[in-house]
């Protein structure tokens, strides 16, 4: 098939269309509805054989595609930011069920205050679910990563669900050039969705969210979701061949671009990374041995393949388009986490956090980190975490408070008025 | 790269444009990327749209910092500082206006060195329901840049709208054929820019945050004196105007059912639109019993008050 253009969300939509799923239950939320207003297109021109059911809320959405999973059938749904927030409880229940389904999350900041652009708050409240989650910087991923999801969430020896992310706005509402795959080498790739013995059939009833108390059952309950996410990272890279070998697109658990003979990398997630590896490549024609290493994969996490390239290197600036409020970058102490100790562990990791509610990060701004962290590595101390924020933007926000604040201050100088003597 | 950058409001077809200037760089055989970029979601509010076109795969993202092309299908957002037309300009950066002001006038305005092509704006239209503009804008786009052929044009208008009925598209083609037609003279002249590079960078002016009081620092929005200070009225694409002749004073009615509480009531009795915050809803002039408020395009009443 030759390629097209697509927005992010008319790629994630193509993934539910060409893994064939059975169910789509949806709710709308911005900049996410553009997914099921697609396929509710092409359900209704009967071009999608799947069912397509409007639900009252995510909370409801999630129960319902955890539980059709649970049939046996193969379920697609997407949501973003409040929407994912808002069914939070039921997305640690379905995972517990060890049910296997695909859920695109479109990544969009947090409210309050509110806002429609993205960053990774939303998704990495997700982040210890028990859903694996696989981060996209294309739209070509978006699509590829949907169908790889579902490989990765079916298998038996995994059986968990799987959020595929990808930006609001950068990828959401962004035309690329997209190779979409072939439906007959998809159905090769992603034959339909055998659950074997674990499946709810009438006349057989099971029960799947039993009651445990004492502790002990319940560690052995969360601690096999636990070894069987981590048994994931292989049956991944299983997955990652065969697509490979059929589609001749190669996306491993992490992307690393030009970072094997440099010094020092940047590591951060999502759509934002394209903007590095196009600094990268600036950096690389001034002389400079910069590198980019985005991992695709967060949950299960690359801990061996982020080690595997990043010990040795002289220094490691990592992007946060997120925040834990009251510790910082939350990418930033995983990498850390995994690095050290290690032998030949970078010995300065930098922190910045930027991106955040989709604030742009300038290739000046990239030079700027590569600058801090060499000066890092010089004087043998890691900077304080740096939020990319300019003088210009607190000019900005200055101005905006004036608005913000004029009746209060109109009222305090009417105050003041009275009170005079 | 080529970096070009569409600025309209919604309801002009800003995303078309941008999509049919991007569906005409790919069918030429370039990577393409084209994005839009909405505030806030209403007809009317500025909005932008960025194309960028290159021989390689397209690694940068978002808003055009510095675009080759700027096009403007409304030439009243030019003035208006939050629509950020002029963000990024150098004298190498081409210009199209869809304005009835001609191109010295225009020189002389902006005070810019930069090429600057006029194409005809029509009249006596709310600007807001003009469905054909972007397409005559990516057309006239698509000439300056002289890689994209007549033919190539119109495939990409026909990919860009085939759901939509066939009158619809004939049109559609023909306005942006007559946009490329237009600028025939000028095929070519926007150039692709060379990526900036790495040495000599301008380091950002990054600042440590103080930590303030929650007074200043919570996202609270002060009483009603705060929409005072934010001039909705420059979303207005058509005015309603009060012929006092017929008004008979009713201002119960024109004044409480408009959303933004625009209209007072004047010493005489008789209601008083405030412009500067009137964002053009006409509901005013839906509402008014003896049809005394009368709606003309905003263009017309600037150059009524010029003249
Ligand atoms: S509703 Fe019409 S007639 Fe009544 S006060 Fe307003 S403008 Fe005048
Ligand atoms: S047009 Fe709308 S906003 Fe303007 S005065 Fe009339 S009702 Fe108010």
């Amino acid at each position: 098939m030759p390629r097209k253009l697509l927005t992010g969300n008319g790629a994630a939509a193509w993934g539910a269309r060409l893994a064939e799923a059975d169910y789509v239950p949806a709710f709308p939320i911005t900049p996410q509805t553009e997914i099921i207003e697609t396929l509710a297109k092409w359900i209704g021109k009967k071009e999608m054989a799947a069912r397509m059911v409007n639900m009252d809320s995510e909370h409801s959405m999630i129960t319902a595609a955890g539980s059709a999973a649970a049939t046996g059938v193969r379920v697609f749904t997407a949501t973003s930011s409040q929407g994912l927030l808002y069914g939070l409880e039921m997305l640690y229940t379905v995972a517990g069920w060890r049910a296997p389904f695909v859920l695109v999350n479109v990544s969009r900041g947090l409210a309050a205050p509110i806002t429609m652009e993205p960053d990774h708050n939303d998704i990495l409240a997700a982040r210890d679910c028990g859903f694996l989650q696989i981060h996209c910087a294309t739209c070509q991923e978006v699509v590829d990563s949907v169908l790889m999801a579902y490989r990765m969430a079916e298998h038996t020896d995994v059986r968990l669900p799987v959020i595929v992310n990808l930006d609001g706005f950068y990828l959401s509402f962004t035309r690329e050039p997209v190779d979409l795959p072939d439906a007959d080498k998809v159905r090769e790739f992603l034959p339909a969705f055998d659950p074997h013995e674990t499946k709810f059939r009438a006349g057989e009833p099971v029960s799947q969210a039993v009651a445990v108390l004492g502790g002990g059952p319940y560690s052995y309950f969360r601690y096999e979701t636990h070894l069987a996410a981590l048994k994931s990272l292989d049956v991944y890279k299983e997955v990652e061949d065969d697509f490979a070998d059929l589609f001749g697109r190669r996306h491993g658990v992490l992307e690393s671009y030009r970072a094997e003979d440099a010094e020092i990398v940047f590591v951060m997630m999502g759509s934002f990374a394209t903007k590095a590896k196009e600094a990268v490549d600036r950096l690389r024609d001034s002389g400079e041995a910069i590198g980019l290493v985005r991992p695709r994969l967060l949950r299960p996490f690359p801990a061996e393949d982020l080690r595997q390239i990043l010990c040795g290197k002289k220094g490691v600036a990592v992007i946060d388009q997120n925040l834990s409020v009251g510790m910082g970058g939350i990418l930033y102490s995983e990498i850390s986490a995994a690095l050290y100790g290690r032998k030949d562990a970078p010995p300065i990791i930098t922190s910045f956090i930027g991106g955040l509610g989709g604030r742009d990060i300038k290739p000046e701004e990239f030079y700027e980190m590569i600058t801090t962290t060499k000066l890092a590595i010089f004087n043998k101390m890691t900077p304080p975490p740096r939020l990319l924020y300019t003088a210009q933007e607190l000019r900005e926000i200055r101005k905006l408070q004036g608005i913000a604040h004029v009746e209060k201050e109109d009222k305090a100088n009417v105050k003041a008025e009275e009170t005079k003597p | 790269m080529y970096r070009i950058r569409f600025h309209g409001r919604g309801g002009q077809g800003m995303k078309t444009a941008g999509r049919i200037l991007g569906s005409a760089f790919f069918l030429e055989g370039f990577e393409v990327q084209d994005s839009p970029r909405y505030g806030a979601e209403r007809r009317g509010a500025p909005l932008t749209s960025a194309v960028r076109a290159g021989r390689s795969p397209i690694y940068e993202r978002g808003i055009i910092l510095k675009p080759d092309l700027i096009v403007v299908a409304d030439d009243t957002l030019v003035p208006v500082p939050a629509a950020g037309v002029l963000q990024g300009v150098e004298d190498r950066t081409a210009i199209i206006i869809d304005s009835d002001i001609n191109e010295p006038e225009w020189h002389q305005r902006l005070q810019i060195n930069s090429v600057i092509h006029t194409l005809p704006a029509p009249k006596d239209l709310d600007r807001a329901e003009m469905p054909y503009v972007g397409s005559l804008c990516a057309g006239a786009a698509a000439r300056l840049t002289g890689v994209i052929s007549r033919a190539t044009l119109e495939q990409a208008v026909l990919e860009e709208l085939h759901e939509f009925k066939e009158s619809v598209i004939e049109e559609n083609i023909e306005r942006a054929l007559n946009g490329f037609d237009l600028l025939a003279d000028y095929e070519g002249t926007v150039i692709e820019n060379t990526d900036p590079t790495a040495l000599n960078y301008q380091p950002p002016q990054w600042i440590d945050l103080p930590n303030e009081s929650v007074n200043l620092a919570g996202p609270a929005v002060h009483g009603g004196a705060t929409s005072v200070e934010v001039r909705t009225g420059l979303w207005r694409t058509m005015r309603p105007i009060i012929e006092l002749d017929h008004c008979n004073k009713c201002t119960w009615v024109c004044g409480s059912f408009c959303p933004d509480s625009a209209i007072s009531v004047d010493p005489d009795g008789f209601p008083e639109i405030d412009y500067d915050h009137c964002k053009g809803c006409l509901i005013c002039a839906a509402q008014c019993p003896p049809h005394a408020i009368s709606v003309i395009p905003e263009r017309d009443s600037i150059e009524k008050e010029e003249a």
